[in-house]
């Protein structure tokens, strides 16, 4: 998350690596690691894979910073670098398995969550146990590939709708409707494992 | 007007937004007063966005940042910045 001091600080960054003062491009990109290789980790499934196409994005990033123009933030920039990296690496995979970019034939009509009476919330420390993070990342993974998409710029990466819809190259309105049905996707696949996991769920009434 | 669950279900995502209508929020909320499920539906969905967004979901794997950083520094070192013309 990049405050206005940060991204004044990075603009500044920027353009004392476009002076010459390359180096401070390690510094520059720090704070986006861990976003650039979940973002990569999700689309292409496979740790080695992944970790490559975050080295090959920070270097197009790198080679390719003059064209980057402060409109938008670096961070969206950067994350629209990976998008595109991971889809061409997809695309070049599709001999292995090809995942549709067309809308899967079951997502017409309304999706039904997970129906439940009362929830008890699970707090963020629940992410210290591995069991949990490795549910939530199995989910996301697991979303048809035009759902996860949109699902992590937005909700993951925290970019606007507006910026969702231009690094997909997509409508506005597709980019809702897309984001509406990954988290009921996801609210239906999580809600009963994370009910069966939680440790602090016990039930005290019979009635 | 009184609305049916699950056409609740389809304004979760706006909901959770804050991207509805005035009046479709309202519609939501008159429901969601009086319809547990509807409001367990949310209050769930809410929890696994913030879960899921939570930065320890993905971690890096161990020596990722050090691999990155050397292969940063062999492709910077072996281009001097020579802006423009290169490309």
């Amino acid at each position: 998350m990049t405050g206005i001091s940060d991204s004044t600080d990075e603009a500044q960054i920027i353009a004392s690596i476009l002076a010459g003062d390359t180096r401070l491009f390690h510094d520059l990109i720090r704070p986006h690691e861990r976003s650039v290789y979940a973002m990569a980790l999700s689309l292409l499934h496979n740790e080695a894979d992944a970790e490559d196409a975050a080295q090959e994005a920070f270097l197009k990033a790198f080679h390719n910073l003059a064209h980057f123009r402060g409109e938008s933030k670096f961070s969206t920039w950067l994350i629209s670098i990976t998008l595109n990296e991971a889809r061409s690496r997809l695309r070049s995979k599709k001999n292995m398995k090809m995942e549709s970019l067309d809308e899967p034939p079951e997502s017409q009509g309304t999706i039904t969550p997970a129906l439940l009476r009362d929830w008890r919330e699970i707090p963020s420390e629940a992410l210290e146990r591995h069991e949990i993070r490795a549910m939530l990342q199995q989910a996301i993974t697991d979303l048809p590939l035009i759902y996860r998409e949109v699902f992590l710029l937005r909700d993951v990466e925290e970019l606007s709708v507006n910026q969702s819809a231009e690094a997909l190259g997509i409508s506005i309105a597709s980019v809702k409707v897309r984001l509406h049905r990954a988290r009921i996707m996801l609210q239906k696949k999580l809600v009963p494992q994370l009910q069966r996991v939680n440790p602090k769920r016990r039930w005290f009434s019979w009635s | 007007m009184v609305i049916e669950c699950k056409h609740v279900w389809e304004h979760i995502s706006g909901y959770l937004d804050g991207a509805l209508s005035p009046e479709v929020l309202d519609q939501v909320q008159k429901h969601l007063e009086h319809c547990e499920i509807c409001s367990a539906i949310l209050d769930s969905t809410r929890n696994i966005l913030i879960l899921t967004a939570d930065e320890r979901v993905f971690e890096l794997p161990l020596g990722f940042s050090e691999r990155l950083h050397a292969r940063l520094e062999a492709e910077i070192r072996g281009i001097t910045p020579a802006p423009s013309d290169t490309e």
